[in-house]
């Protein structure tokens, strides 16, 4: 794509993360949020693990690590449909996005990862210095967000951070989709936001469940988003492993992007033919 | 008509409102029950995975998250009003219209809506009740359920202390923030585990600072007629849920500096 | 005394500055710097029971907050406010069971619930004794011929039907003073004749004191006898309507159709608004050329087929009051 053909593409972009970055109160109250909720997850790890941590998959350390990990980029999940998309449906302002001289699912694509990124960021920056830096500091090591495990580690980690925020956005985009046509926003986000909890490995690291749902978790779509991505950055899953992570990350990300165009396109007709 | 006939007429309106629209508070009300459930699967899968943790099976801890959800959704239900003032009267300009209205501001906020949906919660948690009790042996004598419905009211009165908190914030950030989601979602998450499984300064956090143990930890100890592994007394445990009704009359107080607030801000 | 008391009132806002773009954006995070808004400066006004006063100004000026303050939902800065005896933000809830408020652009009543269950609800909210409520609101709903709306949910109505129906709302309770922002906004024709007739017998009938803050020219010619103009939170003149508009502007207007082209008059003291192939639009101060005069002269020179004098617009009367007193939008 030439600069001038992304042009429209990075002001959207752009526009959205500025707008989302005003809401000052709304990043750092989201911050402690999620501080005191990887606390208490924490704090309950740390109980089980006392009476028999030889029976976890692994290691507190790296769990501690894991659970700052998912706080910090817990906006990244795609467990809430765009709110704009169904203002947009409800106000109209879906009739101009067809006005404009633009693909549409690429349109809203970049403005949804603008949204997650916008509100991901701060909170990822504050949660750095409060778990990577500040814990450490005050003499809490075992209870720190620990750097990436190797060069190799750190390395893999970013294809698999750029997957995942790829991979997120096309779930959002297919839940904004439905939302957009079925006009049920509360309805989507019901559903959508325990499926990704649960399936990412948000909730608890894939591994935790029982050994026999193993073969179904690790293939699913959804472990791109968190137990892939996290598992590469402490080096859980090496070498072979994490090239298969990976793949597994970009090939459903495909899918669903195709999968997200061809509903966009029978919902713009659909839409076109109401008039609305 | 006095305050508690009109917050009666007040659930009746709302309840009214809804049903008209009966297959999406269905739809709602099932959506809820299914994304409150996946906690107990979390639950579910520590203990499977690492066996009884503090002398507490699941069939234990199961008991207490099913009485802090009770308490959460039932509290949750009676103050929506409370959750979204934020957003859907701060920011809006709303809550002029409360102010202009001969009543206490929080009886019309806590009237304001009473949501079926959130009603999933509730079916959820007593699902998991019935499960707990064929699990471990509880007998449901006058007592233990008269301990129960007192630790319930305790709970309802302390999570709806946290919503009041929640409100009073959004006088100064103008959103609803998620930041008091710390107390009431973060709270029903520490406590729907054994108290004793945790290190002493969030035990301490959990008596004192939010009394969550008042009205899960404490009241569940003595309807299984255990005594507290970490040495509170026998006659104190059934008491304790009256920590739930200090916070909210505390809630209460500090609701009336963000009144103050207001009215000198306007926003 | 007089029903209403304001006395050197004043409110003072802080708000946020930020600085542009995503610099700006990144540095508002961190920090933020404060800028004093001086939403009310020194206002001072009383109306007695039974007045019918409008207040206008442009955007910003400070009529809500004024309003907004009247009816004990702001505390002022400074100054004094009583309203029957009472500081409405000392005594907000004895205060406002008194008083009745329409917003223009806010509903009271429910979405989804039929006009008549949110009257009932209201009732209770404002303690109105049964007997009492049903003959009111039977009163109201003839007054703004509601009757076959009230089974309606309130999301059905159009705007003027459920302004109509937030009238008879806000007087349930039978007020003795009406507080009315904007009321008219965003109305069709009809519906805004309806709110002003409605306004007028309410006042005029039932002697209830009405306060209005509007931006429409209309509302105040066919309502208010008293006017009171606030620019940038001060207040610029209180007065009756029509010595507000003697004392901005004794500007007269003359058009003129002639028989042949429009010629070029000449005459000092008189400027060309408009001309046109055949006709003329001029301007004059009939203090300085009496306009008997002024037609004389030019129907002894020219042939005219037709002349009529008139007025500015209203509008036209305040948007120069504005600029008179350098109060544009703030």
């Amino acid at each position: 794509m030439t600069t001038r053909a992304a042009r429209p593409y990075l002001a959207a972009f752009r526009a959205r993360f500025q707008l989302v970055l005003q809401y000052r109160a709304a990043a750092l109250a989201g911050f402690a949020t999620q501080l005191w909720w990887g606390a208490i997850r924490i704090l309950v790890f740390a109980a089980f693990y006392g009476v028999n941590a030889a029976a976890a998959p692994i290691g507190l350390t790296d769990v501690v690590t894991y659970v700052w990990l998912g706080q910090a980029l817990l906006a990244l999940q795609p467990w809430l449909a765009d709110p704009e998309v169904g203002q947009a449906v409800r106000s109209g302002g879906v009739g101009y996005d067809r006005l404009r001289p633009l693909d549409a699912y690429g349109y809203w694509y970049v403005r949804t990862v603008g949204w997650m990124l916008a509100r991901a960021l701060p909170r990822a920056v504050l949660m750095v210095l409060a778990a990577a830096i500040v814990l450490p500091l005050v003499g809490l090591d075992d209870w720190a967000w620990r750097p990436p495990s190797g060069v190799t580690a750190a390395l893999l980690f970013i294809p698999a951070f750029i997957l995942m925020t790829m991979l997120a956005a096309a779930v959002l985009m297919l839940a904004n989709i439905i939302v957009a046509a079925s006009l049920n926003e509360r309805g989507v986000n019901a559903v959508l936001a325990p499926l990704v909890i649960v399936f990412s490995g948000s909730l608890l690291p894939l591994d935790f469940y029982p050994d026999a749902w193993r073969p179904f978790l690790h293939v699913q779509p959804l472990a791109g988003l968190v137990d892939i991505p996290f598992r590469i950055y402490f080096a859980d899953l090496t070498g072979n492993a994490a090239l298969r992570g990976l793949a597994l990350q970009a090939g459903w990300t495909l899918v669903l992007i195709a999968l997200g165009r061809f509903a966009m396109e029978r919902m713009m007709r659909r839409l076109e033919m109401q008039g609305g | 008509m006095n305050a508690l006939a009109l917050y009666g007429r007040y659930i009746i309106t709302s309840l009214r409102a809804q049903a008209q629209y009966p297959t999406a508070t269905l739809m709602l009300t099932a959506g809820h029950c299914a994304a409150t459930s996946i906690e107990i699967l979390c639950v579910f899968a520590l203990f499977h995975r690492f066996g009884s943790v503090g002398g507490w099976s699941f069939g234990e801890a199961a008991l207490f998250y099913a009485l802090v959800n009770i308490m959460f959704s039932l509290a949750d239900l009676l103050s929506r009003g409370f959750e979204v003032f934020g957003t859907d009267f701060v920011r809006t300009g709303a809550f002029d219209r409360v102010l202009l209205r001969p009543r206490a501001a929080a009886l019309q906020l806590a009237g304001y809506e009473v949501r079926l949906s959130r009603l999933g919660r509730l079916i959820q948690a007593s699902i998991v009740l019935v499960f707990a009790t064929n699990l471990v042996p509880i007998t449901w004598d006058a007592r233990a359920v008269a301990i129960a419905l007192w630790a319930v009211a305790g709970g309802i009165g302390l999570f709806m202390g946290i919503m009041v908190l929640q409100a009073t914030l959004a006088f100064w950030t103008v959103d609803s923030l998620e930041i008091m989601n710390v107390l009431s979602y973060g709270g029903v998450q520490a406590a729907q585990y054994p108290l004793n499984i945790y290190a002493a300064w969030f035990r301490r956090v959990l008596t004192f600072g939010l009394p969550l143990a008042c009205v899960a930890y404490y009241p569940v100890l003595a309807i299984l007629r255990r005594p507290d592994p970490l040495g509170a007394p026998d006659w104190l445990l059934p008491l304790a849920p009256i920590a739930g009704f200090a916070f909210l009359a505390l809630s209460f107080v500090v609701w009336r500096t963000g009144m103050a607030r207001y009215a000198s801000t306007g926003s | 005394m007089p029903q209403i008391l304001v006395e050197a009132l004043a409110k003072t806002y802080r708000v946020a500055e930020r600085a542009p773009g995503l610099t700006g954006a990144m540095l508002g995070l961190v920090r933020r710097r404060w800028r004093e808004v001086h939403a009310l400066a020194d206002v001072s006004f009383s109306l007695e029971a039974g007045e019918l006063l409008a207040f206008i100004g442009p955007n910003g000026a400070g009529k809500s907050t004024t309003v907004k303050i009247l009816s004990g939902i702001l505390r002022p800065s400074s100054g004094r406010v009583e309203v029957d005896g009472l500081v409405p933000y000392e005594d907000r809830v004895r205060h406002v069971a008194r008083i009745g408020v329409v917003f223009g652009q806010r509903s009271q009543l429910w979405w989804d619930l039929p006009v008549i269950d949110g009257f009932d609800l209201l009732a209770d909210i404002y303690r109105v004794e049964p007997e009492r409520y049903r003959r009111r609101r039977d009163e109201l709903v003839a007054m703004l011929r509601l009757e076959p709306l009230l089974d309606q949910p309130v999301r059905q109505l159009s705007l003027g039907q459920r302004m109509r129906a937030e009238f008879a709302a806000a007087l349930l309770h039978d007020p003795a003073i009406l507080f009315l922002d904007e009321p008219t906004i965003g109305l069709d024709a009809p519906s805004k004749l309806a709110v002003r007739d409605f306004v007028r017998r309410l006042n005029r009938e039932q002697g209830v004191t009405v306060l209005l803050t509007t931006h429409d020219m209309h509302d105040v010619e066919a309502l208010a006898e008293r006017v009171i103009v606030i620019g940038q939170g001060r207040l610029l003149t209180d007065g009756p309507f029509e010595s507000l508009r003697a004392s901005v502007l004794a500007e007269r207007r003359l058009h003129i159709d002639f028989a042949g082209a429009a010629p070029e008059l000449g005459i000092p003291g008189v400027t060309v608004r408009a001309r046109s192939e055949r006709s003329l639009e001029l301007a004059f101060d009939p203090t300085k050329i009496p306009t008997p005069k002024l037609i004389a002269d030019i129907t002894a020179r020219h042939a005219v087929d037709d002349i009529h004098v008139d007025e500015p617009a209203i509008e036209e009367v305040i948007a120069r009051f504005y600029d008179l007193h350098d109060a544009g939008e703030a």
